[in-house]
């Protein structure tokens, strides 16, 4: 474990992904505590530029709220939608990996149809009819993320297994008379960790993304200060008010970036040969 | 090669066939009555119409029925009606197409000509601070929301030097003909397009550096630098023609994507796609046309890979013929 941190922080791009992580990762646990206001509220006067008044470092919006307010709460959405649809989409993609891998022929055959299926139809324009139809809510949204991005996970999965099947230890305990669910659980997938790690963390970066989309189209949580709500309410004054859209976006952009840069150093330092190779 | 087109043909129709389907049952989980979704909305509709459309689909008789009579009546392009439009599905994604097909298709070129030429640079130049300043760059930009770097494309660029226009196909009632309408669409077109092909451009530098790397190892390079090859000839015609291949299928594969992305660009820019269509009906919860711009998108997208796949064929021979 020791030699895995030694080779994430040499590299510059994690650590700088980690300290720019730790600090949203702050801000979404401790910023509502010590913002309790709600965002949604009215404190100031509309169009308040940035550090005029003290208290309020980025200006307010065309209602009168606090951006700093919206930017604080909205970390909490962005990492909990990031996180939580990620988690979803690995529950779908690792089994069904698995089991097409494990099983081959005709079930690895059709499961891997359906999956090419889920690849092709574009995965932007479903997440928008899915959210639209089940009505905008942090549920819908994650949903309709991890329908669209399990896919890459199921393909990972399915071509770790399929290699780590024929291995010896594996038949090993075919032989041994382990049912093949004790085997997958036990013996295979433990061994494709380290890919769908660093697949998982660039995964949270893609949702954080796609999230601020849906968001800033109005397929957000109606209840939920979000990002990509504040970006898309912002657009239509910003010839007059230039910080409401600007800040939002430089927090998706930086959690985003740290999220894919601490995903990089993860793929170098869980696999060092491929890493190698990849310079 | 013929039947290798007729296979790539057979599977791409029973994909479409598989989104349309999936269409029909989206359909019926809308929010209301089937009939009243197809045709717009509850409230915007008359009852006549509405009857009329469950006579149609056959909304009364048992659900494969119903089946059929969507896919028959989709494989007809008959997408249905939006009453908030007043007009037929199909026209108003078909009047719309010509624009999205222009800007994806400018991104499209940007983003592909751009990702190769900096990714070339950037592979040519590994390790030193060129590459760093590429690779930062396209790090960055791979994380940025397409809809705020549009939204900061305009501040920049019309707001504040005023240089381009920020929103629309043309410029509304200049009536303009000939080179100058070709100028001022073009004018149009700068933003959204750079902005649309923007993450894209940082997918292709990534990918062509990678790609050459990985290539400028391989033996054949070796035996060229032995015969005492020029580094130029080296890096041109022996490592980025090998290098373009997998840059250049992945583009192919993901032009699909900027169909997606394309939601996002034509909202910010008003820029009259179907992307905007989409965004429109969205806004209106007119689910017919949503749902309509989503088969189609979906269809551009599967004729895109189609194209790849043969493209990449043709230019790659060792690719076996089947599946």
């Amino acid at each position: 474990m020791s030699s895995f941190w030694k080779t994430l922080l040499r590299h510059p791009g994690a650590v700088i992904g980690l300290v720019i992580m730790a600090a949203v990762l702050f801000i979404a646990i401790c910023g509502p505590l010590l913002f309790p206001t709600s965002p949604w509220r009215m404190v100031q006067r509309p169009f308040l530029a940035p550090m005029v008044v003290p208290g309020f470092p980025f200006g307010t919006d065309a209602l009168g709220r606090d951006v700093a307010a919206g930017l604080i709460h909205g970390a909490r959405v962005s990492l909990l939608v990031g996180l939580v649809s990620t988690l979803a989409a690995l529950a779908i993609g690792v089994p069904l990996g698995a089991i097409a891998g494990y099983a081959g022929g005709k079930v690895d055959d059709a499961l891997m149809r359906f999956t090419e299926f889920f690849q092709t139809v574009p995965s932007f324009a479903l997440a928008i009819v899915l959210v639209a139809i089940m009505q905008p809510s942090i549920v819908s949204i994650v949903a309709a993320i991890a329908i669209v991005s399990w896919p890459p996970v199921a393909r990972l999965v399915r071509g770790e297994v399929l290699s780590l099947r024929s291995r010896e230890y594996v038949q090993a305990a075919i032989v041994t008379g382990h049912s093949n669910g004790w085997i997958i659980w036990r013996e295979i997938l433990p061994n494709t960790l380290s890919p769908i790690i660093v697949l998982a963390s660039l995964m949270i970066a893609t949702a954080i993304l796609l999230e601020s989309s849906l968001s800033f189209l109005g397929l957000g949580d109606p209840n939920l200060m979000s990002w990509g709500y504040m970006v898309g309410a912002g657009r239509t004054v910003i010839r007059q008010a230039w910080w409401i859209t600007v800040f939002p976006g430089i927090a998706i952009l930086l959690t985003v970036l740290a999220l894919n840069l601490i995903g990089e150093g993860l793929n170098d330092a869980l696999n060092p040969r491929l890493a190698k190779e990849g310079r | 090669m013929l039947s290798f087109v007729a296979q790539r043909l057979i599977k791409a129709v029973i994909v479409l066939l598989a989104i349309v389907v999936l269409n029909f049952f989206l359909i019926r989980a809308a929010p209301g009555d089937p009939a009243t979704v197809m045709a717009g909305e509850a409230g915007a509709t008359d009852e006549l119409f509405v009857a009329q459309l469950r006579e149609k689909f056959g909304l009364d008789r048992p659900m494969h029925e119903q089946l059929f009579f969507y896919v028959k009546g989709i494989v007809t392009f008959d997408l249905g009606f939006s009453f908030r439009q007043q007009m037929p599905v199909s026209k108003l994604i078909l009047d719309r197409l010509p624009a999205t097909l222009l800007l994806t298709g400018t991104a499209f070129m940007i983003s592909l000509g751009m990702g190769v030429l900096l990714g070339g640079m950037a592979a040519r130049r590994a390790g030193r601070w060129t590459d760093t300043l590429i690779t930062t760059f396209s790090m960055v930009f791979y994380a940025t929301p397409l809809f705020w770097v549009s939204l900061m494309g305009i501040l920049l660029f019309s707001v504040t030097l005023d240089w381009l226009p920020s929103f629309g196909y043309e410029t509304v009632g200049a009536g303009y003909t000939g080179l100058r309408h070709v100028s001022d669409v073009a004018a149009h077109l700068v933003l959204p397009a750079s902005a649309l092909g923007l993450f894209f451009m940082a997918t292709y530098t990534r990918m062509t550096r990678a790609s050459m790397l990985e290539v400028s190892r391989l033996d054949f390079v070796k035996t060229a630098r032995a015969k005492g090859l020029g580094d130029r000839v080296i890096q041109r015609r022996h490592i980025l023609r090998n290098a373009l291949l997998p840059v250049v299928t992945l583009a192919g594969l993901q032009a699909g994507t900027l169909v997606g992305g394309a939601v996002l660009t034509e909202t910010v820019f008003a820029w009259p796609g179907i992307g905007r269509l989409m965004y429109d009906a969205l806004i209106q919860r007119d689910y017919n046309l949503l749902l309509g711009v989503f088969v189609v998108s979906s269809a551009m997208v599967l004729a895109f890979n189609l194209i790849t796949d043969l493209i990449y064929r043709l230019v790659d021979p060792r690719i076996e013929m089947n599946t």
